[in-house]
């Protein structure tokens, strides 16, 4: 039997970077399903489908699938309950009282 | 060329939906692993809006009786194969008997696929729940030990290690239906994106 491979999630920072200013690859992600907390790089991403689904690499919960169609990306992150995002020390919102 | 192949000749130039291409090997797509399921715990449950349960152990769903099609099929990334030979079970055989008056189907999978499509594109002769591939078990990385197929619709609907079907009375799109895919999917009207 054919296992399918899947690829790491290292490979969903080209397809990301397209939706968002940061670097997703660093950010952390906990599943929906199982509470696994773990960096997005780190997910198990099957890219030989109709779009990516990464899924969790404990329990292999779908935690983000990306679709790219001329027009536009669809997003689901439901299986995701946060994505933790490492960002500088600035904080100008909200400004200290 | 076997006794009984109805496929196209080759000379002859196969008419494709827009935007496809032709490819003569069967590419292997999956959104997650390979669910493992033998045949003595597989079953097919037919779930009606009224919560009534139909089941197929695999002895049951073997002994029903058996159609061949031969059949093109079309994936939305754009291959299509023609002249597919399968061996399965119409959905006219499975839905006989079933009371039901639903419009609507979510056929969900081993491994937690799903795909929606009204009952109509179910019945008449254009749907089966299969087990062979091109005279042998239909291997697991194509949806074995038994799959869907529904060769009119993108062959996303024709949803692979197949579980059982729910049938109701509003149209619950499924796993891809949900992610920016056509809650239809004709590859004749190229319906491959929501809004296409």
């Amino acid at each position: 039997m054919t296992e399918m491979s899947y690829l790491d999630g290292n490979m969903l920072d080209g397809p990301l970077r397209e939706l968002f200013a940061v670097d997703l690859s660093a950010a952390t992600g906990r599943c929906e399903a199982c509470g696994t907390t773990g960096p997005m790089a780190g997910l198990h991403v099957y890219p030989h489908a109709p779009g990516l689904v990464a899924r969790c690499p404990a329990c292999q919960g779908v935690m983000l699938r990306l679709v790219r169609t001329p027009q536009r990306a669809w997003l689901d992150l439901r299986g995701a309950t946060y994505l933790g995002i490492p960002l500088p020390p600035d904080q100008p919102y909200p400004r200290p009282l | 060329m076997s006794p009984g192949f109805q496929g196209r000749p080759r000379s002859a130039q196969p008419a494709l939906p827009p935007g496809q291409y032709l490819t003569e090997d069967f590419p292997v797509l999956s959104a997650g692993p390979t669910p493992k399921v033998g045949p003595e715990t597989w079953e097919f449950v037919v779930t009606t809006e009224a919560g009534a349960e139909y089941r197929w152990s695999w002895a049951e769903f073997t002994a029903l009786p058996q159609d061949t099609p031969t059949v093109d099929i079309h994936c939305v990334t754009r291959w299509s194969k023609l002249g597919t030979t399968w061996q399965g079970v119409s959905l006219d055989v499975l839905l006989d008997g079933v009371d039901t008056g639903a419009a609507y189907a979510l056929v969900h999978s081993y491994g937690g696929y799903s795909t929606n499509l009204p009952m109509a594109d179910l019945r008449g002769g254009r749907a089966w729940v299969v087990h062979r591939y091109d005279g042998g078990d239909l291997p697991a990385e194509h949806g074995g030990p038994a799959r869907l197929l529904v060769p009119h619709l993108y062959f996303w609907k024709s949803a692979k290690w197949v579980r059982g079907i729910r049938l109701g009375t509003t149209d619950e799109p499924g796993f891809w239906e949900t992610a920016g895919y056509h809650d239809y999917g004709d590859p004749w009207r190229e319906q491959r994106y929501a809004g296409d």
